[in-house]
């Protein structure tokens, strides 16, 4: 691990409080000084970062990502998510469970973590909540905490019964995780594969109804409530309708610890964006109505949502290249989530660009106690991103590092480009103008 | 640590100020001229321009009329059961010189699995010019349009369309309500109410009716139990309405549409048959109560006794065997427009 300085960049830190000129010095995998610009003193022979008109922010942090091994190489592996990761400007994410096997064991968790996997960047795994994410028998929380897991959740299944889930959150937090819920009561979405609405019913596609996530973020948060314990951290993955995130703000103000992330297709895009069946556009929740959207939009520019977080869910060509209902859920996002983040939210919605980057960093590296992560304060792991917050370029999918190419983002205007990815003091991505 | 500063808001989440948000970008469907998705993609011109064609092919002598796609190879792709419309189809395209192949789900390497792109891309590589296809997955012509290019007919994708069916009920309606009419505009079927009655949700002729009559001027009317009509398909265009009452529906009706319930297709419904037939049954006694005078038509398969007696689909009102011979007609239209457009290459 060789020292590096950023020299010439725009420190950006919310978390710090920093947004000024810099001159940066990573020393060890960790921040080791920052100083006013040309300050710095004893680094004759440190290799240099010119980041002269570039914007220096903490590396940013993904909660929600599928890396797909083990089990699914062909979709994707820890090495082309993480590498695709690190084009995207992230440093740290998190990785759910539902790979085969599912993600249930002291041993999948530091397989995970085995060098051996090429990771890119630092992978945070989130163990499955119950025995093969059958949603019936809990895990051993303390022993998956101790092999690396941040977190626990069933992941494109939800924990349905209510003393399963009780007993989630219970032995969750006593082990200080939180619990990840996919909010989705299955019950009410039996063959659905979009949003219940005027354009399912056009389409002649079954709908997935919005009260089948609200549902269970309600039943969840009464849940919360009963436990009377304030370790229990509920946490809604995926938000997307506009009665789920109502839940979460009024769990909030009733002091609960409740929170949530939001994704960017589902700030970005309705049903009308399946278009005429359009897989790329299929995810599970799907894209929902313009009122939920536009909620989602909301929640993000007034404080209520903690995080963006792309559930990055790589699927091979030949799977989404099928009949809409036969397509598996999920679209690509580590790569446009900073671009579409900076066009829409800040430039368009006139979102603080710092509040945008604590979005993507500092509040999911809290969410999750990554600590270290999300900040450039001096001590914090050298997790850093540099892009030209100026640049706007056009997504190509042609040229994703992922293994697959399953977005609805390709040929979109992007704003923000990511020149150098710094992980723990080392290069993860370059992209120099 | 940096804590997430929560700013809490009371009120519920409205957009405090109108932003704009991202467009949803243009169809590129069809991608070729020759082909026929949705009624959607035929403008009130092309339609005339059908009808009209339907009847001047239907007149044509047989020798002669088989030269206008002689030797030309259409295949025939049907992943559901079919009577009328793969017959109807299969004859409008040999009556024109055409020649056909059927592939069946059950007797072709669909069976082993081979995707439906692959099946596609087969036989467009086998040489057929242009794919009639039926298939159980709603959106399924879109996708081989997509992968092959080639003039694709959706002779029906599951739950959603069945376009050429619209069609000839078109022309039916016409033939009974509008004779002699040359032309259509959005004014044709003005003053004229069509009520669709049944298991709307699951029909691909509904939806396919719904969209395409109200652009002539009429009414859809559409009737049936809340499991089988969701109120949402009011939204799916203009000019439909739901009525629930079936009387009040056929009342104000000059055609009565029935529709079959879609047993393959209810997913787990539980449906009590005979509170069905008690509400939505087109008797005899009904029919000469409430609409003596309306043309009662039914896509076909009709199951007798459950949402139609007998009597009444062998009566006087009834035209549904002139929609099966009308089909004939209109798919000759339909299938000459599918290669000759691609042949004069205007969007292709």
């Amino acid at each position: 691990m060789t020292d590096l300085v950023i020299r010439g960049g725009h420190l950006l830190d919310p978390a710090a409080g920093i947004d000024a000129p810099k001159d940066i010095l990573l020393k060890a995998g960790r921040v080791a000084e920052i100083t006013a610009p040309g300050k710095l003193k004893g680094i004759s022979g440190v290799e240099v970062i010119d980041a002269t008109g570039l914007t220096v922010a903490p590396g940013l942090v993904d909660i929600h990502v599928h890396l797909r091994e083990p089990g699914f190489g062909y979709k994707e592996t820890i090495a082309t998510g993480t590498a695709c990761a690190a084009a995207g400007g992230f440093t740290s994410v998190a990785a759910m469970p539902n790979t085969h096997p599912v993600n249930d064991s002291v041993e999948t968790t530091r397989w995970m973590l085995s060098p051996d996997r090429g990771a890119q960047i630092r992978v945070f795994p989130i163990a499955a909540a119950t025995r093969g994410s059958k949603g019936e028998t809990i895990n051993d929380y303390a022993a998956l905490k101790s092999a690396g897991a941040v977190a626990v959740s069933d992941d494109g299944l939800p924990i349905l019964k209510d003393g399963v889930m009780r007993e989630t959150l219970a032995a969750a937090a006593r082990v200080g995780l939180c619990v990840i819920q996919h909010a989705e009561d299955t019950r009410m979405t039996q063959g659905g594969c979009m949003n219940l609405g005027p354009a399912s019913f056009r389409l002649g596609l079954r709908g997935m109804p919005a009260e089948a996530e609200s549902a269970i973020v309600e039943r969840d948060i009464r849940l919360v409530t009963e436990l009377r314990d304030s370790r229990v951290h509920l946490h809604v993955a995926h938000t997307s309708t506009a009665a789920a995130l109502n839940a979460v703000r009024q769990a909030r103000r009733n002091g609960l610890r409740v929170t949530c992330e939001v994704a960017p297709h589902h700030f970005l895009l309705t049903d009308e964006h399946v278009g005429f069946y359009n897989t790329n556009a299929k995810m599970c929740p799907p894209l929902r109505s313009a009122a939920d959207r536009d909620a989602m939009i909301e929640g993000i520019l007034d404080g209520v949502v903690d995080a963006i977080a792309t559930d990055h869910a790589p699927h091979a060509v030949h799977e989404k290249e099928v009949e809409f209902e036969n397509a598996p859920n999920g679209i690509n996002g580590l790569e446009t989530s900073l671009g579409l983040a900076l066009r829409w939210l800040h430039k368009e919605w006139k979102l603080p660009m710092g509040r945008v980057l604590s979005l993507l960093s500092a509040q999911p590296a809290a969410l999750l106690g990554m600590k270290g992560r999300g900040t450039l304060a001096v001590g914090s792991f050298a997790d850093v991103v540099m892009f030209d917050a100026k640049a706007e370029w056009t997504y190509n999918v042609l040229a994703t590092k992922s293994k697959s190419k399953n977005t609805p983002f390709d040929g979109w205007p992007m704003l923000g480009k990511v020149r150098w990815t710094i992980s723990e003091g080392r290069i993860a991505y370059s992209n120099p103008a | 640590m940096f804590r997430p500063r929560i700013r809490m808001t009371t009120a519920a989440p409205i957009l405090r100020r109108q932003l704009s948000t991202p467009q949803v970008p243009a169809s590129p469907f069809p991608y070729n001229p020759g082909s026929l998705l949705s009624v959607l993609d035929l403008s009130i011109e092309a339609i005339g321009a059908l009808l009209k064609r339907a009847t001047e092919l239907e007149q044509m002598d047989p020798v002669g009329r088989d030269r206008i796609l002689a030797k030309r190879r259409i295949a025939l792709l049907f992943y559901e059961s079919s009577t009328r419309t793969r017959t109807s189809f299969e004859l409008a395209a040999k009556s024109l010189g055409a020649y056909t192949t059927l592939v069946s789900s059950l007797s072709s390497s669909i069976e082993k699995g081979e995707s439906l792109k692959d099946t596609g891309l087969t036989l467009r590589a086998l040489g057929a010019e242009a794919i009639i296809i039926r298939q159980n997955f709603s959106g399924a012509a879109w996708l081989l349009e997509a992968e092959t290019r080639l003039p694709i007919i959706n002779a029906g994708d599951g739950m959603h369309e069945h376009p050429t069916q619209a069609l000839l009920d078109l022309r039916t309606i016409l033939a009974h309500l509008c004779p002699g009419v040359e032309l259509v505009d959005e004014k044709t079927l003005a003053g004229i109410t069509v009520s669709i009655v049944g298991d709307i949700l699951h029909s691909r002729v509904a939806r396919s009716n719904m969209l395409l009559l109200p652009r002539l001027g009429a009414t859809v009317v559409l009737c049936g139990p809340k499991e089988l009509l969701p109120e949402l398909a009011a939204k799916a265009g203009p000019g439909i309405e739901i009525e629930r009452n079936f009387q009040a529906a056929i009342e104000r009706s000059q055609v009565v549409m029935m529709l079959r319930i879609q047993a393959e297709r209810l997913a787990g419904l539980q449906l009590d048959l005979n509170e069905y037939k008690e509400n939505y049954q087109l008797t005899g006694p009904r029919l000469a109560t409430y609409a003596p005078k309306a043309v009662v038509l039914h896509p076909g398969p009709i199951i007798r006794g459950l949402e139609i007696t007998a009597g009444v689909a062998d009566g006087f009102q009834s035209a549904i065997l002139e929609q099966v011979t009308n089909g004939v007609a209109i798919r000759m239209a339909v299938v000459e427009r599918a290669l000759t457009s691609a042949q004069n290459g205007d969007r292709a």
